[in-house]
Parts: C-alpha cells; sequence; structure tokens
C-alpha cells in the first residue's frame, strides 16, 4: 500500500488551493491508474453493471494485442524475407533501428520468429511511442486547461491509431496524424463521449488525405528502402480473383502474412480479439453483425452483376473479410461506443451502412484503394440520425398503443 | 443606425463581426480561391470593390425603391458591377481572372454583397455605406488571406508563388501536404480561426442551446 500512503500524502498539493492545482488532471489520471476510483454516481443511475469506462478501455486495448503481437512479427517476417531473397538491398534507415535489430537479433538476417519479431518491434514501438507521446500530450493539456480528468479512452485511440499506420511511415507523420485526430476529431468537441467521429480514424484521414504517399500505393507496407510490394487490395483492383488467388492465397490472407498496416493483416488475430469484445458486450454483436451483413450482400450483389472491366467485381465475400483493414475496421473502429450509434436498430443500420460503403469504395471507386476508414467515418455522420429516427419510432409506437 | 461612427462602420467588420467568422457567410468562395495568395488578393479585391459600390448604388437610390422588388433592384445593381469587375479583371489580370475562373461570376451569389446592401446599405446614407461595403469587405479579406497563407504555405511550400519551402518533388526537404490544397481544409482553417477569434472576444460566443446538468458525485468508501 506504499503507493497509495505516497499518492494520498501528495494529494493536498493538487487540490484546489495547492501548489500544483492546475496539474490535477496529470495526478488523477495515475491516481487511477493504480486504484479503482471511490467516487459513484449519487443519483438515479440507469446502469447497474461493475464495469465502468476505465475497465472497458483496458479490456480493448489488451484485446488488440493479438493483431499488435502479429504484427510486429509479420513485419519482420515480410522484410526479412526479402532481405533473403535480395541479400543486396538495405535495412531501411540504418542508425538506431538497425543497431536495435543487430544488438538483439540471435540468428543474423533471416531465420526464426525471434528475428522476425525484433525487426517488428524496431518499427512499431517508435510509431506507437509517438503516437502516445504526442497524443498524450494534447490529451493532458486539455484535461487541464477545460478541467476534465484524462481518459483512458486514449489508450485505446492510441494504439488503434498505431496499428493501423503502415509500417515504415515517418515518425513526424505519426505526430501530426494524432494530433489530429485527438484535437480535432475529440477534444474541440469536449473530449470522451462527445465527439462524433472514431478519433483514430480521423487521424488516419487526415494523413491519407495530407500525403497520400506515405500512406498508401505498394511501396509503403515493408519496411526494407525501395521495396514494392502490392496488397491484397492492389492485387483485387488489378487482377480481380485470379491474381489473389494466385499471389496471396486466402489462407495466407487470413493468417496474415501479407503486406499491410500494422495490425490490419491477420485477420485469425483480430477475430480472436474481436471475440473476446464481442463475448464480453463491449462490442455490440449488432454493428459486428450489420458489418457482415453488408459487406456480404453487397459482395455477392456485385459478383452477380459482373463486369469485364473491373476485376474486382468477381472477388466474393470471404476474400472482402480477409482484405485490406476490414477485419480490423469492423471489431475494433466500428464497435466504438462513442461515434457508433447507440440503440439497438440504429446499430443494425449503422453496420450495413459501414458493410455497403466498404465494399461500394473499393470496388466501384478507382481513386481510393481501400473503403472501410472511410465507410467508417461516413456512417458516424449518419450515427446520431440514425437514433434520432429509431428514438421518434418508439415513441410514436408507445403513443399509438395508448 | 445613427451615432454609429465612420470609423466603427469600416472597422467593426474586420474582428468583431467579421463576416465569414461570426455572420458564417460567403463560405462557398472561402472554400474555393484560397490555395494561392495571388489569386486571393485579386479575389478579395474584387469582393471589395463590388460590396462597396454596390452599398453605394443602393444606399443612393434606397428611397425610389419600391419595397415589393428590393431585392430584384438589389441584384440587378450586383450584377452589373459583378460583369464590369469581370471585365477589367479579364482585360487587365487575364491568367488570374482565368484561375478565379466562375468564382467572379458567383460574387453575385455571395451572401455578403446581398446581405449588406439589405441590412445596411438600405438604411444608411450613401457615404456610411459605402464605408460599410469597404469595411465587409476587409473582412472577408482578412479572413481569406489568413486562410490563404497557410493553405498555400504548407500545401505548396510557397507564398504569392516564391517557393519558401523547397518541396521533396524538386529536391527540398519540405513534403507538401495535399490535404491543404483540398477545399475541405478551408473548413478546418476557418473553424480553428473562429476558436481563436472567440478565445480572444468570448462576447461572440453564442449561447449554448442545452446546458449538461450537472454531475453528482458521492464517495462510496
Amino acid at each position: 500500500m506504499a503507493i497509495r500512503q505516497f499518492l494520498d500524502g501528495i494529494e493536498h498539493h493538487f487540490e484546489k488551493g495547492g501548489k500544483y492545482e492546475r496539474w490535477y488532471a496529470l495526478y488523477e489520471a495515475v491516481d487511477t491508474i493504480f486504484y479503482s476510483p471511490g467516487s459513484v454516481t449519487g443519483t438515479t443511475s440507469h446502469v447497474r453493471d461493475g464495469v465502468d469506462l476505465k475497465r472497458i478501455m483496458i479490456t480493448v486495448w489488451l484485446c488488440t494485442f493479438p493483431a499488435m503481437f502479429f504484427g510486429m512479427w509479420n513485419i519482420g517476417f515480410q522484410a526479412n524475407s526479402f532481405l533473403a531473397a535480395n541479400p543486396d538491398a538495405m535495412v531501411a534507415d540504418g542508425g538506431l533501428r538497425t543497431a536495435f535489430i543487430q544488438a538483439l537479433a540471435v540468428t543474423g538476417a533471416g531465420a526464426g520468429w525471434w528475428d522476425n519479431f525484433v525487426y517488428g518491434m524496431a518499427y512499431f514501438v517508435p510509431i506507437y511511442f509517438v503516437t502516445f507521446a504526442v497524443g498524450g500530450f494534447w490529451e493532458v493539456l486539455f484535461a487541464t486547461v477545460r478541467k476534465h480528468e484524462v481518459n483512458e479512452g486514449f489508450f485505446v485511440t492510441s494504439v488503434l491509431f498505431a496499428l493501423i499506420c503502415p509500417p515504415d511511415i515517418p515518425l513526424w507523420q505519426v505526430a501530426l496524424g494524432i494530433t489530429f485526430g485527438v484535437v480535432i476529431g475529440k477534444e474541440v468537441f469536449g473530449g470522451t463521449g462527445k465527439n462524433f467521429l472514431n478519433p483514430a480514424l480521423t487521424g488516419r484521414a487526415f494523413l491519407y488525405f495530407a500525403y497520400p504517399a506515405q500512406i498508401s500505393g505498394d511501396t509503403v507496407w515493408t519496411a526494407v528502402d525501395g521495396f514494392s510490394g502490392a496488397t491484397a487490395l492492389s492485387w483485387a483492383a488489378s487482377g480481380g480473383l485470379e491474381a489473389l488467388q494466385q499471389q496471396i492465397g486466402w489462407m495466407n490472407a487470413f493468417i496474415g502474412t501479407i503486406q499491410g498496416s500494422v495490425g490490419e493483416t491477420s485477420t485469425l488475430a483480430i477475430l480472436i480479439g474481436g471475440l473476446i469484445l464481442l463475448v464480453m458486450k463491449i462490442a455490440s454483436y449488432r454493428i459486428v453483425g450489420g458489418v457482415l451483413i453488408g459487406m456480404i450482400a453487397t459482395a455477392l450483389l456485385f459478383n452477380a452483376i459482373g463486369s469485364d472491366t473491373n476485376p474486382f467485381f468477381n472477388v466474393g465475400p470471404h476474400w472482402h473479410l480477409v482484405m485490406g483493414g476490414f477485419a480490423f475496421g469492423m471489431m475494433f473502429m466500428a464497435t466504438d461506443p462513442v461515434s457508433a450509434a447507440m440503440t439497438n436498430t440504429g446499430r443494425w443500420c449503422f453496420g450495413i451502412l459501414v458493410g455497403v460503403m466498404t465494399v461500394l469504395i473499393r470496388v466501384i471507386n478507382p481513386a481510393f484503394p481501400e473503403g472501410i476508414m472511410l465507410a467508417i467515418l461516413f456512417a458516424n455522420l449518419f450515427a446520431p440520425l440514425m437514433d434520432h429516427y429509431v428514438v421518434q419510432a418508439n415513441i410514436k409506437r408507445r403513443l399509438a398503443r395508448g | 443606425m445613427a451615432g454609429v461612427s465612420a470609423k466603427e462602420v469600416l472597422f467593426e467588420p474586420i474582428f468583431s463581426n467579421n463576416p465569414i467568422a461570426l455572420q458564417i457567410l460567403g463560405i462557398c468562395s472561402a472554400l474555393a480561391v484560397t490555395t494561392s495568395m495571388n489569386v486571393t488578393i485579386v479575389m478579395c479585391l474584387a469582393v471589395i470593390a463590388v460590396t462597396a459600390f454596390s452599398n453605394l448604388a443602393v444606399s443612393l437610390v434606397r428611397t425610389q425603391i419600391p419595397g415589393s422588388i428590393r431585392i430584384i433592384v438589389q441584384m440587378t445593381i450586383i450584377a452589373s458591377l459583378v460583369i464590369v469587375v469581370d471585365q477589367v479583371l479579364k482585360a487587365y489580370a487575364y491568367e488570374i481572372s482565368k484561375q478565379l475562373s466562375v468564382f467572379v461570376g458567383l460574387i453575385i451569389t455571395n451572401c455578403i454583397v446581398m446581405g449588406r446592401a439589405e441590412g445596411f446599405a438600405m438604411n444608411n446614407t450613401p457615404g456610411m455605406s459605402f464605408l460599410d461595403g469597404v469595411g465587409n469587405g476587409l473582412g472577408y479579406s482578412v479572413m481569406l488571406l489568413f486562410v490563404a497563407f497557410f493553405r498555400e504555405l504548407f500545401g505548396a511550400g510557397s507564398l504569392f508563388g516564391v517557393t519558401l519551402l523547397p518541396s521533396v518533388n524538386e529536391g527540398g526537404w519540405y513534403v507538401t501536404n495535399g490535404l491543404l490544397l483540398l477545399p475541405p481544409s478551408a473548413f478546418f482553417i476557418i473553424g480553428l480561426a473562429i476558436w481563436g477569434l472567440r478565445t480572444w472576444k468570448p462576447e461572440q460566443v453564442e449561447e449554448k442551446d442545452y446546458k449538461l446538468s450537472a454531475h453528482k458525485v458521492k464517495e462510496a468508501f
């Protein structure tokens, strides 16, 4: 209980009138990381549940771990496979990263899951660290000025944002992206719970439109200089189903040994984390189901229509599930409890809209290779409207009942 | 508006009653013509000229205009002025007028021009109306130049076409921000500018539509 005593000992400095009054938000953040807060809602509360925001957020954070660790391994796997085939290619940017990789690697370049993992760590950890430090800075700044608490929601935002970055994205872009996501996507509307867009996706959308060269295309997904590797999505856009089956194979795409953003490649790892969220009822099964239904229906529709000029039309729903960020978006982004619809019927509509829009953007729009990010942001905008009509319909039905 | 000094009429619209930041008018052109400073300045001059002279003209004939057709009369005056401005630009600044394309013509539909003619010039003397037009044009210009400054500097790495931050494509170090060349970025910059302005002048903040009731907390243990 030494920590408790220490925290209680310094608490009076941070309370009203204390020496460090303006830093209360920081004190509160540290305190609640170690101990659950003693305050409960005094007025009539609507929800009786042992779970609170902090526990929800920490659970989501933990559930991203399978995807995160697999992602790190995959970065190394992709890079080392390439380096093994082309020994002349240089490790991307030398310096600290190379030193780190060489210090921890045990068997030299090429083999072993540990080497792959270390290689990936050298790329992912800096991205995550920058996300956390820069995003955390804004979070604490706003909490201090606006006098609200630092929220664990940021844990989730930061890890989600880091996981949807390409592995060799420049770190200053990571800093800009998370800044935009946290400030414009969340804090200007009043902080956690009042944002209508998913902050992590807002940040990524900003990077996507501001620096398209570093966040999409064929050259950014493997952490080796000058390497160009097409993602499943670009194979699908150029060659359709046949190219996908020849170049990648469904099982590889499902397990995740493909090109892509750090955390989005392995549908399997994402589903493991996602299932835990579903079982714990943190992610709404209605939203996930809606996304799946929307995606499958639209993909089947395109299969039925067919097209001579656009090979993407023939790609079936099982491929849409494992390509790009679909699984990650479905499990972790669309189910964001703040920016998704809140009513049960609304959640179905919300999910279906996301699924339909994703396939629509992927297949029809040649300007955007991936659709799930824009589809979720688009559906976020409509979530309040859906809820409004669901609530109105409910009121009408109950009035009619007399 | 008796008792308002000429100085107030001229300078109030720049920060205290900015047509874009407070009245939220004229947003379309603020999105469309602010990718480079040169184009923006020409657009600002055009809007200042049209607003000022339409205010002057409307004010001169304000007692003669029948109330029922006043909007039509105002529109006629404004449209004539816009055509004059458009022709002058084509004659003396052809390159820029090509870049501005339809947006000079669209000054006709700029709410600021109509708003000032209807809201101010119909009730005030010609001299004051002229000043009001210039003032509102300046308010519009300040905002547009602010937006264009950031969009050109960070979007293209230059100001007035002079390269300040040499971009990667041309062998420099600056990675240009593509978002700033797209129209939606002006929304973000205008939004941030309004945020800054209202922090500086809190009296511009609108009353809240609703108020969250206080969150009551009691200590459980």
